[in-house]
């Protein structure tokens, strides 16, 4: 016997999701999160499991696992202290940034510049340049480099961060700095930006290898207690990292480009989507997980989640690869007012946050939230537990919600649906960004809600978008384990090559494929993975001559050896035009190379669920008023806990188990699908 | 005037719409204008729009007022100024200032109008312009100083329709696009440009779909009255109805004239704020003309208020009719056509500076110093190492001012949505190599809240090739206020291989400069924002050690430095004690010097003499007389009736 376990570490709960190598359901455990240690809530949720089910923790073979301890360093500003090493003349690399100041015009009168990660006390000049073709304009000053790195010896710098000139297309000084480094100040990790992110735009690649630098010892540091902790029990295991691109990697080398870790969490959550999605049959699917403070979308094609070249978190903008995770700035926890001024009702950005969180909560928040406002709908029961024993006392969200349904003169209930419109109106915006601005048509798609609030709202968004039908999955919280558990190893290799594709041979694109290929299947070789388990995927990143942005293009490798990228420079207008509306008669030009390995995924297991007779009165736990468009509704509440493959609820009605509400709006259905899933569709 | 032909033409019915709905559309188109944005910087080209984002998008109701849009409504002066009819399928171009009353303000910004149908009946519009990177004209990037009519300043395309009942007019396009040394970037840039807006039509055609047409059209009315609503009160509670007045200046207009005075007088009238611009000189001779668009004057005014007050708040035109701008034809401001327009820049961006002076003075909530209120330019054109011809154009950042919540940032941009272009771009795409990227110690104005740094760029050119610029502030200083300090000026100079420097004027045209030639650009820094001598010791220790002020530079804020480099609290508690006795009484503004004591030091200073009062211009005389005899001539009419 042989056990993979996923586990996922939210904000409130650690879930653990185990699969036998020999097939059947998985199992799960849920405990509570330790955000002073995160790996102590892993390891509690890995003996959960293995006691309940009587197994022996030796029999884990494999850890798998998606973290948030980069995120957190950087949200909290709790990193590393970072020296950088900057060509002579740009010191302010991070000072000056791009010179953007968010908002309107006059924008910056409110604009409040925080301090770079690196700060300016902590950056250095060396001499010596290379060109923008490589040459070596000036030879590095190892005297001078000598003298800069003892300075930021005597600082207390844990971490060191070189980003020199034009190293894109020549990395020989920052190599060599590196040497000196690494032999004046043995202790502290480096980064170096020409390995780091090997392309164009001095600024993006300084703040991403400062940001990985940033969080580096921190990742490191964790990692290891967890291995250690983990191995105790198990003994030998394979720990794999989810990275921010939804590939698996070893904890090895996650380590070492913790930047490709700051989407880890989301990405355990759209891997999840992806794998629930597929069980019951959809491969095209927009993601919708909406919990206290945020939410994030995403969209999967064909059993594919979109990926791009850039990684958000906050304020700080880094280029790494990540699922395409959009996420808006509101939840469940957003904040409804009235401004004087306008008499406008507007929703955040504002968060009553965990403490003192929304008034019905009862922990001392007075502020109406998008949770009051579900509350006083009647979407979210007040005899429901969040959590297990969580109270919701609806009498406080009423006279929270008073606060802005005075200064609008109406109801509270018309207030409390006002509140719902305008949220998901926010997350309707989100939604489009990942589909209608990127030329999908969300009709196409269904809807997977998930998250503490996604299935509050997923009806509603349903509707707006067009998008059915909508999937509820079972216990969403696990969703991200599940995910952590039954993704694929993946690496990639890129590198910059700024060339038109018209002045580019074959012979040499297919001698840069063949490098990167070596390089992105050497972790999967290292994991024991066999050649021919690994699929191998190239990709070429083109634009129009001069244009900023590129379309990245997939093609086989067999595809390649037969026509070159011919093909994908005729995909390119195709999809250029599907997105702008037009294509150019003019020169095209690559930008980036990349080759994806893809190691095999968790043996398919079958979910399933037992059939039931059709009468979910045996799940109903109690009738309800839900208002919805202005009336009150009679409904029922049901336990999702009990209701069976095939069962059809009508609308208006709420299920409910542990940690999250479905609502099903008057005029909508919710069938149980044979894995347990809810599908919601419109009656029309 | 515009007829406009609609196949449906019952007026749309007011109905009702309740308040969440109407918040509801006022976000959906918000989210409209960020997508047209977010298309045309993927697909767009040049460096201009591309990298430093110099386009902007606008949403309007049928009658051409701005639903979101950051610079006000271009469409109803177009409506106005064309002559011909408008129906479904079209869009219109021009780059005429003159054609739109100067919604656009120089010919390298080129509009795009698309009215958005519904059913046959118009619904709105949507509209962008992008600055195109060249478009003809004397000098590589069409902007040159020494152009003294609009014609010498490129190809001026009157409001044409670039497509007609759903048709491309390709040979429109072939038209304007060939009269550039662009021609590429231009084309790809209309495209995305004309993309952006068919995306924001096809979002309003979207919305009329969900909500109802009427409802729409009823709540875009209702959107513009409750910002007139908002915006009444504003005025109201925060204007006096006192006159005050501010003057700022242009520096010179790089024919030997200057400084060239914006002067305004500012009064409130029951709920009309009145803005007179009477105290402004007159119009170049040069190209430093600026033909300002009343209603973009009024958004800039209405986004100040809005961002001290409720940054929230989703400007449209709403209150337009709140505001009255009188600016005297033939001056700066209203230039008597075809005034040369193109470098508007430097009193465009001044524009701000008036809008803090006269707001600042009239309620100090308001007081922000002097701002980095221009827009640098910098342009380097030639034949490259492959022998193809280039040109190289980017804009430059410098200080933000002092404000009443911290400290201006260095070297940022002033404009929204702007951004710097990086150094590697730069050197990867043209042969320039970059040798240094910074911002300039202690040229922030000192204050409780100082002002952010100039920028030094060191350009090294590695062909041969010609430079132009145009700056401006290397005259008058970015002011202070509340005890604030001036910040320092700009300053321009080449360094040649021989090592002999030579300072450059801050607007010229086609300097020649050789392989190996370095020209150390430098732009000012914004003014202070309160008692500097109370800044707090942190604050300039910071500062200190991040090298953005000097050991020198910090006896204006009267700290002593000990000899190892930290802050000396007592040395420095006795300094400031001495420096606020014998400095007196704080004044709302320090202009540095007053115009007299500049003009004196001038050369000495800055190299330069300093530029001759403004006189006259040809055209704005030929006008002036022809009024004057036509008045005489009406005059004289009547004395004979």
């Amino acid at each position: 016997m042989a056990y993979s376990v996923g586990v996922d570490v939210g904000g409130t709960f650690t879930d653990v999701f185990m699969l036998d190598d020999a097939g059947g359901q998985p199992l799960t455990a849920k405990v509570p999160s330790t955000p002073e240690d995160p790996s102590i809530a892993v390891i509690n949720g890995i003996e959960k499991v293995c006691q309940q089910n009587d197994i022996d923790p030796t029999s884990i073979r494999a850890v798998m696992h998606g973290t948030t301890v980069a995120t957190n360093a950087v949200l909290t500003g709790n990193g590393a202290r970072v020296g950088l090493i900057v060509t002579d003349g740009f010191r302010q690399i991070l000072h000056l940034a791009r010179g953007f100041v968010p908002g309107a015009l006059s924008g910056w009168i409110n604009f409040v510049k925080g301090k770079p990660m690196a700060e300016l006390r902590d950056t250095v000049e060396v001499g010596g340049r290379i060109g923008a073709d490589g040459a070596v304009v000036r030879p590095l000053d190892e005297d001078g480099v000598r003298r800069e790195v003892a300075k930021l010896k005597a600082s207390d710098i844990q971490s060191v961060t070189i980003c020199l000139l034009n190293s894109y297309v020549n990395s020989e000084h920052e190599d060599r700095v590196e040497e000196i480094v690494r032999e004046m100040m043995p202790d502290v990790s480096i980064s170096v930006s020409s390995r780091t992110l090997p392309e164009v735009q001095e600024y993006e690649r300084a703040i991403t290898s400062v940001a990985n630098a940033f969080v580096k010892p921190v990742v490191s540091r964790y990692l290891t207690n967890l291995k250690k902790g983990l191995e105790e029990r198990t003994g030998a295991l394979s720990l794999s990292i989810l990275r921010s691109d939804g590939g698996l990697a070893a904890a090895q080398t996650a380590g070492e480009y913790p930047v490709n870790l700051l989407m880890s969490g989301p990405a355990g959550g759209v891997a999840g989507a992806n794998w629930v999605a597929r069980q019951s049959g959809f491969e095209n699917i927009i993601t919708f997980d909406m919990g206290g403070t945020s939410t994030d979308v995403c969209l999967i094609e064909g059993g594919e989640a979109q990926v791009r070249r850039e990684t958000v978190v906050h304020d700080v903008v880094v280029r790494a690869s990540s699922v395409d995770v959009r996420t808006v700035g509101a939840g469940g926890g957003s904040i409804a007012y009235v401004p004087d001024l306008t008499k406008a009702l507007r929703v955040g950005p504002s968060s009553a946050g965990a403490v003192p969180g929304p008034a019905a909560y009862a922990k001392g928040g007075e502020d109406p939230t998008v949770t009051d406002a579900n509350v006083v709908l009647g979407h979210l029961p007040s005899d429901a537990r969040l959590g297990g024993d969580m109270e919701i006392r609806k009498d406080l969200a009423e006279k929270a919600l008073t606060k802005i349904s005075e200064p609008l003169s109406m109801s509270i209930e018309e207030a409390a649906e006002g509140v719902i419109r305008i949220v998901n109106e926010n997350m309707f915006g989100a939604l489009r960004l990942v589909s209608v601005e990127q030329g999908h048509d969300p009709r196409n798609f269904a809807l997977m809600a998930f998250g503490g609030a996604g299935p509050l709202h997923a009806n509603a968004l349903g509707r707006l978008l067009g998008a059915w039908p909508v999937i509820v999955p079972r216990g969403p919280g696990v969703l991200c384990a599940a995910g952590d558990a039954t993704t694929n190893l993946r690496d990639e290799a890129a590198r910059s090559l700024i060339k038109l594709v018209d002045e580019t041979s074959k012979e040499e694109l297919s001698e840069a494929f063949d490098e990167l290929t070596a390089r992105a299947c050497a972790s999967l070789d290292s994991e024991g993975v066999p050649r021919d388990k690994q699929e191998v995927r190239f990709q070429v990143d083109l634009r129009y001559a001069g244009q900023s942005a590129d379309i990245t293009v997939t093609l086989s490798p067999e595809d390649f050896a037969k026509h070159g990228i011919e093909q994908a420079v005729g995909r390119f207008d195709e999809l250029h035009e599907q997105m702008f509306n037009f294509r150019l008669a003019k020169a095209k030009e690559i930008v980036n190379l990349r080759v994806i390995v893809l190691g095999p995924g968790a043996e398919a297991v079958e979910l399933s669920l037992e059939d039931g007779d059709g009468d979910i009165t045996r799940a109903a736990i109690a009738d309800t008023q839900i208002y919805s468009e202005g009336e009150h509704h009679p409904g029922t509440i049901y336990d999702r806990a009990k209701l069976l493959a095939g069962d059809r609820i009508e609308g208006p009605a709420i299920v409910t188990e542990l940690d999250s509400t479905t609502v099903i709006l008057p005029g909508s259905h919710a069938t149980v699908d044979s894995v347990g899933n809810l599908l919601i569709r419109d009656n029309s | 005037m515009a007829t406009l032909i609609e196949k449906n033409t019952t007026p749309w019915d007011e109905v009702e719409v309740d308040a969440v709905t109407l918040d509801v559309i006022e976000n959906a188109i918000q989210n409209a204008r960020v997508q047209m944005d977010a298309i045309l910087f993927r697909t767009a080209i040049s460096t201009i729009i591309r990298e430093q984002r110099d386009g902007f998008p606008v949403l309007t109701d049928r009658d051409g007022q701005m639903l979101a849009g950051q610079f006000g409504s271009p469409v109803d002066g177009f409506i106005d100024n064309y002559d011909g009819d408008v129906q479904e399928g079209d869009v219109l171009l021009t780059n005429d200032p003159y054609a739109c009353d100067g919604a656009i303000s120089h010919l390298n910004d080129w509009l795009v109008c698309t009215p958005v149908f519904y059913n046959g009946r118009l619904l709105g519009w949507t509209a962008m312009f992008g600055h195109m990177s060249d478009i003809s004209g004397s000098t590589a990037a069409s902007m040159p100083v020494t152009s003294t009519d609009l014609l010498q300043e490129g190809i001026v395309i009157p409001p044409v329709k670039v497509v007609s009942k759903g048709e491309l007019q390709q040979d429109i396009v072939r038209m304007a696009v060939r009269n550039s040394r662009t021609p590429d970037w231009n084309e790809a840039d209309f495209y995305a440009i004309l993309s952006a807006c068919r995306t924001g039509a096809a979002r309003l055609v979207e919305m009329a779909d969900r909500f109802g047409p009427e409802v729409l059209v009823s709540a875009q009315k209702l959107l513009l009255a409750r910002n007139r609503e908002a915006m009444r009160e504003l005025i109201v509670a925060t204007m006096p109805e006192e006159k005050v007045v501010f003057e700022d200046y242009i520096c010179d207009d790089a024919l030997g004239y200057g400084p060239y005075k914006i002067g305004c007088e500012m009064w409130r009238e029951g709920d009309q704020l009145i803005f007179d611009f009477a105290r402004t000189d007159p119009q170049s001779a040069g190209c430093v003309n600026f033909l300002l668009n009343d209603r973009m004057f009024k958004m800039f005014c209405g986004q100040f208020m809005v961002n001290v007050f409720d940054p929230q708040i989703v400007l449209n035109d709403g209150y337009i009719d709140l505001i009255d701008v009188r600016i005297p034809k033939g001056s700066l401001l209203n230039p008597v056509a075809p005034a040369a327009l193109n470098g508007r820049t430097h009193a465009l961006g001044r524009i701000f500076d008036i809008i803090s002076g006269l707001f600042g003075t009239a309620n100090s909530d308001f007081l922000v110093a002097a701002g980095f209120s221009d827009s640098p330019h910098m342009m380097f054109s030639g034949f490259n190492e492959r022998d193809d011809w280039f040109l190289m154009f980017q804009i430059g950042f410098g200080g933000i001012p002092g404000k009443p919540g911290g400290d201006g940032p260095d070297g940022h941009s002033l404009w929204p949505k702007m951004r710097n272009v990086p150094n590697e771009y730069t050197e990867a795409y043209f042969p320039i190599r970059v040798e240094r990227f910074e911002s300039i110690p202690d040229t922030g104005g000192p204050g409780l809240h100082r002002g952010g740094n100039g920028v030094k760029t060191e350009y090294a050119f590695l062909v041969e090739g010609k430079v132009s610029i145009h700056d401006d502030r290397w005259f008058t200083y970015p002011w202070g206020v509340k005890g604030g300090l001036p910040g320092v000026r700009s300053t321009k100079t080449l360094i040649r291989t021989d090592g002999s420097r030579e300072t450059l004027p801050s607007k010229i045209d086609n300097v020649a400069v050789e392989p190996g030639d370095l020209l150390v650009f430098e732009t000012w820094g914004g003014g202070g924002w309160g008692d500097p001598l109370e800044r707090p010791y942190d604050a300039i220790a910071y500062d200190l050690e991040s090298g953005l002020v000097t050991e020198n530079g910090v006896g204006r804020y009267g700290v002593v430095v000990k000899a190892d480099g930290t802050i000396d609290v007592s040395a420095s508690d006795a300094l400031r004690a001495k420096m606020t006795e014998e400095r007196g009484e704080i004044e709302p503004f320090d202009f540095g010097a007053t115009l007299d004591e500049i003009r004196e030091k001038c050369l000495e200073e800055t190299g330069f003499e300093p530029p001759k009062p403004p006189i006259q211009a040809p055209i704005a005389a030929a006008w002036a007389r022809k009024q004057k005899r036509g008045s005489e001539q009406a005059s004289g009419a009547r004395a004979a009736g």
